[in-house]
């Protein structure tokens, strides 16, 4: 199942700043809402959205209601060497998802 | 004018009367419930908790968002920060604040060294017109912050029912 997508204008080149685009598809229920049937809908939120780059951690973001549905998020980040861009995340019902990328760099 | 019709007159004068200061009784009363999503807190009530007396600045952050918003659901929104991002001298935290919304924390973003530039975007969700604040924490425990004012013409707090 893709649930995420990320993006990056290629070829990257050694030691240049690149900006990195992730969107991922998640309702994000701020648990306000009702839906057609009057029901409140129950919150599920992303928790946690992790990027790492090889080993190293480049960008995490801790959500809250605030966020729209299928959250969008644009982050620089430098590197030197080829790696997979590893993406995880996880939700208020506990639901873990990733998504990996070769981060090739010329 | 006989005397019966000044009495009407001041009957009619007494109901008007109570007619336009009663919408004032009610706006005090509607007040009165401090709905959460509907009071606007104040920029010290939205920053002090993360700040906690460290020193802040407004100046090195701008926004860019759109000016009139017409979806509160979906508000694009970009935060720079100027900053080197050396090993020494970065932005730690990014901190997105709303003034309106149930829960005022609406993101938070961990950024290092790494990230070469502290530029963040996402889209947010808004609860009406109200000053956002971009809250940005430096290496050396400072802050940084922006006010911007967004003019939201429907809500994101509104059901599908």
């Amino acid at each position: 199942m893709n649930t995420a997508r990320m993006q990056w204008p290629e070829p990257v080149r050694t030691g240049e700043v690149v900006k990195v685009r992730v969107l991922v598809q998640h309702p994000m229920d701020t648990g306000y809402l009702q839906d057609l049937t009057g029901k409140v809908v129950p919150r599920n939120i992303i928790r946690l959205l992790t990027c790492h780059l090889g080993q190293q951690e480049v960008f995490r973001v801790e959500p809250s209601s605030g966020l729209s549905a299928n959250p969008f998020f644009e982050f620089y980040v430098r590197t030197t060497v080829t790696a997979e861009f590893k993406l995880e995340w996880i939700d208020d019902k506990g639901q873990k998802g990733n998504h990996f990328q070769i981060f090739n760099v010329s | 004018m006989n005397a019966e019709g000044m009495l009407r007159r001041k009957r009619l004068q007494s109901l008007l009367l109570a007619g336009i200061s009663w919408p004032c009784f009610m706006g005090q009363f509607a007040y009165a419930q401090r709905m959460n999503s509907g009071s606007l807190l104040s920029f010290d009530d939205m920053v002090q908790p993360i700040v906690q007396g460290a020193k802040i600045f407004k100046k090195d952050v701008q926004i860019e968002a759109p000016i009139l918003a017409d979806n509160g659901s979906l508000v694009p929104l970009q935060v720079t920060v100027q900053s080197a991002m050396t090993d020494l001298d970065h932005v730690t935290h990014v901190y997105l604040l709303s003034q309106r919304n149930p829960v005022t924390q609406m993101a938070v973003f961990h950024l290092g060294p790494r990230n070469g530039r502290a530029i963040v975007s996402t889209r947010v969700r808004l609860a009406g017109t109200q000053e956002l604040v971009a809250l940005a924490r430096l290496s050396n425990g400072e802050f940084r912050y922006k006010q911007m004012e967004i003019i939201v013409t429907e809500s994101a707090c509104v059901d599908a029912s």
